[in-house]
This record gives C-alpha cells, sequence and structure tokens, in this order.
C-alpha cells in the first residue's frame, strides 16, 4: 500500500473526530443470518414507519448492499441522522450444495450463490465510504469466526467507529458475555432484533457513539 | 505417501511481496488443494482483499471458497494506533472443501484437514 494511502487510512479517524458530519453512514455488517437486514428493518420501522428489506433463514437473503437515508434517531435529548447500508453478509467460501438444503433447485441455489459471491465483494467496497459500523453478531454462535476478525480488524485498521450488537438474545443459548468478552475493546450491546428486546439501549448507544 | 501438502510461508519471505502477490501465491496454492500456513498472517486489510479476490475465483463447481484460521489482533494503543504497523498473526488458509474449523478461541484454534475431495 502506498505511503500516502497508508497514513491517510491511518489519520482518518483523527480527521472525522475533528471536522464531524452532521450525518453519518453506517454500515450494518456481519455474517449471514446474523439478523443484519432483521436489525435494519427494525431501526427503520422504529424510526421511519419503513422497513429494509426481506429476511429469511436462507443464508445470502440480502445479495445487494441497500442504502436508506436520513434515519434520525432521538433518544434522551441526543439525536442523530444516519444514512444506513444494510449490507450482504461476508463469507469466505459460498456453496451452492448449501443452498439446495433449503429445497431450491440447482439452477436456483447456483444463482444465488453468484449473487452472493458479488454480494460479498460490494460489502467490502462499501468499508471505504463508511463513516461507522453496526456490526451484528449472533449471540448464540462462536464470537471468534474469521468473518468477524476481520470485519473487526478491517473496521480498526480504518479507525471507523464500532458498535457490536450481540442479537439473538432471545434464544435460550444466547451469550452475550462471551462476546464481550471477545472484543473487550468495543463496546458491546445485548439485543434481539426480531423481537425488539432491549432495542431502546441499543438506540441510546447508537446515539452516543454514532452522534 | 498420501496426504495434503502443507506450504509453511516464512516471516521473511512474505516480508519480501506485496499484497496482491501474497494474495495470488495463497489462492493459486489453495486452488491446487494445498494448506497454506503463514507465519505473520495478512494485514487485516490484506484479509478483506483475499476475501474479495476469492469471490471473483469461486466457479461453483471445482473451487467453493477458502478456509481462514487466524487470531483475532492484539488491541493497541493510541499510539500504536498512530504510528504502529498492523502485524498479522499466525494464519493457515486452505480449501473450503479440504479445511474446517472445529473450534476457535481467543488463543486455541482447532481444525480439521480432510485427505480426500471434501
Amino acid at each position: 500500500m502506498g505511503l500516502i494511502v497508508r497514513i491517510r487510512k491511518r489519520f482518518s479517524f483523527l480527521f472525522k473526530w475533528f471536522f464531524k458530519k452532521d450525518r453519518m453512514k453506517i454500515g450494518i455488517y456481519g455474517p449471514p443470518n446474523a439478523g443484519k437486514t432483521t436489525l435494519a428493518n427494525r431501526i427503520l420501522r422504529d424510526w421511519t414507519g419503513d422497513v429494509m428489506g426481506a429476511v429469511s433463514n436462507i443464508p445470502h437473503e440480502t445479495r445487494r448492499a441497500r442504502l436508506r437515508e436520513g434515519v434520525k434517531i432521538e433518544v434522551d435529548g441526543k439525536s442523530v441522522v444516519l444514512d444506513i447500508v444494510d449490507t450482504p453478509g461476508l463469507a469466505t467460501k459460498i456453496d451452492f450444495h448449501e443452498f439446495m438444503k433449503f429445497n431450491l433447485s440447482e439452477e436456483e441455489a447456483k444463482r444465488r450463490a453468484k449473487e452472493a459471491t458479488e454480494g460479498v465483494i460490494e460489502a467490502i467496497k462499501w468499508l471505504d465510504d463508511l463513516d461507522g459500523v453496526l456490526l451484528v453478531m449472533d449471540a448464540t454462535e462462536d464470537p471468534f469466526t474469521q468473518i468477524n476478525v476481520t470485519i473487526v480488524g478491517n473496521i480498526e485498521a480504518r479507525g471507523l467507529p464500532l458498535l457490536i450488537v450481540a442479537n439473538k438474545i432471545d434464544l435460550p443459548n444466547a451469550s452475550p458475555a462471551r462476546l464481550k468478552a471477545a472484543f473487550p475493546q468495543h463496546p458491546v450491546v445485548p439485543a434481539s432484533a426480531l423481537k425488539g428486546l432491549n432495542i431502546d439501549s441499543l438506540y441510546k448507544s447508537i446515539a452516543e457513539r454514532f452522534g | 505417501m498420501e496426504g495434503v501438502q502443507l506450504n509453511m510461508i516464512s516471516k521473511d519471505r512474505l516480508d519480501r511481496m506485496a499484497s496482491m502477490e501474497k494474495i495470488r501465491m495463497i489462492l493459486e496454492e489453495v486452488k491446487s488443494g494445498r494448506i497454506v500456513v503463514l507465519e505473520t498472517g495478512l494485514t487485516p486489510e490484506e484479509e478483506a482483499k483475499l476475501i474479495e479476490v476469492t469471490m471473483l475465483e469461486i466457479d461453483h463447481e471445482n473451487f467453493v471458497g477458502i478456509e481462514v484460521e487466524s487470531y483475532p489482533q492484539k488491541s493497541r494503543g493510541f499510539f500504536e494506533r498512530l504510528f504502529g504497523k498492523t502485524k498479522g498473526r499466525l494464519t493457515v488458509i486452505g480449501p473450503a472443501n479440504r479445511l474446517k474449523t472445529l473450534d476457535k478461541k481467543e488463543d486455541l484454534i482447532t481444525a480439521l484437514v480432510q485427505l480426500g475431495e471434501g
């Protein structure tokens, strides 16, 4: 990487701190099926009355990044205006056979796999145009997945503010404490985007972190 | 003797390579069914680039992606963030149909290498 590019990236968080925008572009990131679009839908429904996109239990349901501009979140007198980017799930492998387990035909599964690979690339490209990241992790799963490690590393390298959402706390085997222990250097907010559990606390953290 | 070839790349060799050179080397080895062990791993930006290029290489028949095993970055102080170079940690990369993560903790990664085609 060129020296100038490296210096620019290294000091970008200082520039962002000094010249804080009145509107932040926030990316919702995470592995497939962590609940990114469910969270985006929850935020949009609560603050705009709209939704971001369809959700399903088949991985890689979101295969194109979606942008929703001007979402105003107000909590305890503190407000923040966000442009929210719901990104496709990041993965290091995409096997169309996995989709066939959900009763998709081979043709559909291959098409979905191809679109999913394009979606991963799109999600990575978006990282360079963001002011902050909401990283959605499934609180029922092992936090040290390669995707989580890679996303956190990239956000840290770019100096972007990060808020980790320990999602799916409505499920009995959820352990937000395990996530907090895994990434102690970043704020972690337990929540259930689906059921709306602890969602007010999440909005408060969003307003504080990105406001 | 039947088995899986492991290529262990030293820090010195990695330091001499440009980012894209490392990524191309890794993908060529992995697509040939070999496991690559990097003494110092990749930077987060290189990891993201590796994922990006992997996605372009997936053909949905013979190559479905990679499995990467590495430890999280150690948290760094303010001055280290400003002036320090991000260092990667020991990393193992293999074809997704041969290398499988069994368990991953902060300081221990357990993985399985399959001998035949997965």
